[in-house]
């Protein structure tokens, strides 16, 4: 094994000097290493002025995403000796306005996230209970997977609809109304519907899948897109049906 | 963080021949085009069968005439690979249960199969019997 | 009380679409646009299939599984050219191919009709 591996890393200034561009730098090609680490052992031994995020490097914090050769990758779990001999081309995460070189601005996803109300909500007056809601291994087992998300975004720098139309609401929103939906202490899938059903929310996605494929936890947000859709399509049948039904 | 301070870097429009999942799914999607050229065709089919024999022997003749094969040769290999890459995606797009247990994929997938087997089987047999 | 939405019924009846396309057209392919005019197998006679077409059951059928292919081609090429080209001109794609699917199926009632 070589001693050393190239990093050729996307650098780039908000001063708009120059335009994105790689910068390469040589970093050890230690068998136990990431590109997280490898990333680290640049600020700090070659060039303290590149930028990026990370915090848990243990697949849990969703803060180290970025694109490795192409592919969405969360750096902490992307080993340098996969790569070997490289160069390996790392670029700021995908789909997202770059801020400052391998950092990327997330403010479109914070402003969705909110608005397909990810929290339980409740249709009686109750504010406060008498111990716990309980709920079974099954019930629990309805919606589990879709609780994965870490929100890494993984997912929007592997959409291609994401990519052309930024108002799509996207896999981990779509997935995490899914994950309440699916709670048995949750009653506010109408209120999750009356969002998802506009055009940007479910109807923009075409199953291309590449989402459930780049997500480091298993959520799977496809599958969760396709069911809403059918749950939606259930939903607009019903109300053709039975208009008084659902008042 | 917003407006000058950050770059949105446009997609390119060949972004589908960058990944090879990107560009089965396109291909996937033009599939649709050649469903719509079957329907046509049957559609011709059907007329020339009403209109006599004579137009039925034609019919056939021009279908086998070397550019209509070749045409009807690409259709039906993104026709096939319409059903194939439907029956796989089947499984993901649905929560299916019997008796609170979930139905494995490869069950559902074998299924779809077994239903085209029978569909097949019995517009085969219907047509040339 | 959700707003009623033409969208969910539309991706219902392209789902309809991909599974009727899905099972039938492989069959019907391979023996009459391939199968039938190369000669691999003797083509029914024209009177055989006038008798199968003629039955008010075919009729119903066909039409049926005809509207909804071109439903599911029309739903799905909308988005191709969204997404592969890039097309901005997003009301005047959806008229040109779900307009495209009813100009198909009106066709559809009249040729399948003209075999009564």
């Amino acid at each position: 094994m070589a001693s050393t591996i190239t990093l050729s890393v996307t650098r780039w200034r908000p001063d708009r000097s120059m335009p994105p561009g790689p910068q390469e730098y040589e970093v050890p090609l230690r068998k136990e290493w990431t590109v997280l680490d490898g990333l680290n052992h640049i600020k700090n031994e070659i060039d303290q002025t590149l930028a990026f995020r990370w915090s848990c490097r243990m697949g849990i914090c969703g803060s180290c995403g970025m694109n490795v050769n192409g592919e969405p990758r969360l750096t902490c779990g992307a080993f340098l000796s996969d790569y070997a001999p490289g160069p390996i081309r790392v670029e700021p995460l995908a789909n997202f306005p770059i801020a400052r070189d391998l950092i990327v601005d997330m403010s479109d996803f914070m402003e969705k996230l909110p608005r397909v109300k990810p929290w339980v909500i409740r249709d009686d007056d109750v504010t406060e209970i008498d111990g716990e809601y309980l709920q079974t291994p099954e019930e629990l087992d309805a919606y589990k997977q879709f609780s994965m998300c870490i929100n890494c975004m993984l997912c929007y720098a592997a959409c291609p609809v994401y990519g052309l139309d930024p108002d799509f609401v996207g896999p981990a929103a779509i997935a995490l109304a899914e994950r309440y939906d699916l709670d048995s202490r949750d009653h506010g899938a109408r209120e999750r519907l009356d969002v998802l059903i506009e055009h940007e929310g479910v109807w923009g996605c075409t199953f291309v899948g590449e989402c459930t494929r780049v997500c480091p936890k298993h959520v799977d947000p496809a599958g969760a897109i396709q069911r809403y859709k059918l749950k939606a399509a259930q939903q607009t049948v019903k109300a053709f049906l039975l208009p008084r039904a659902m008042r | 963080m917003s407006g000058n301070l950050t770059l949105r870097q446009p997609m390119s429009t060949w972004w589908w021949l960058r990944k090879r999942t990107y560009f089965v799914f396109v291909m996937r999607e033009l599939s649709s085009l050649f469903v719509a050229w079957y329907v046509l065709f049957l559609l011709l089919l059907v007329r020339a069968v009403d209109r006599g024999d004579a137009a039925y022997a034609d019919f056939l003749d021009w279908a086998g005439s070397p550019v209509i094969v070749a045409i009807n040769v690409v259709a039906f290999a993104f026709i096939v690979l319409h059903t194939v890459t439907w029956f796989s995606l089947t499984p993901q797009a649905m929560d299916l249960r019997v008796g609170g247990r979930p139905v494995p994929g490869w069950q559902i997938i074998a299924g779809q199969y077994a239903g085209l087997a029978l569909v097949s089987g019995f517009v085969w047999w219907l047509v040339t019997r | 009380m959700t707003r009623r939405r033409i969208e969910p019924l539309v991706w219902l009846t392209f789902s309809g679409g991909g599974v009727t396309a899905a099972m039938f057209l492989p069959v019907l392919a391979f023996l009459f646009a391939l199968a039938f005019p190369l000669g691999l197998i003797t083509p029914p006679s024209r009177a055989h299939l006038f008798d199968i077409l003629h039955n008010p059951l075919t009729f119903l059928v066909l039409l049926g599984m005809f509207t909804v292919m071109l439903v599911h081609a029309a739903h799905r090429f909308r988005y191709t050219l969204y997404d592969g080209l890039q097309l901005k001109w997003t009301w005047q794609i959806a008229v040109i191919c779900y307009g495209g699917a009813l100009f198909g199926a009106a066709s559809a009632f009249v040729i399948l009709g003209g075999v009564f």
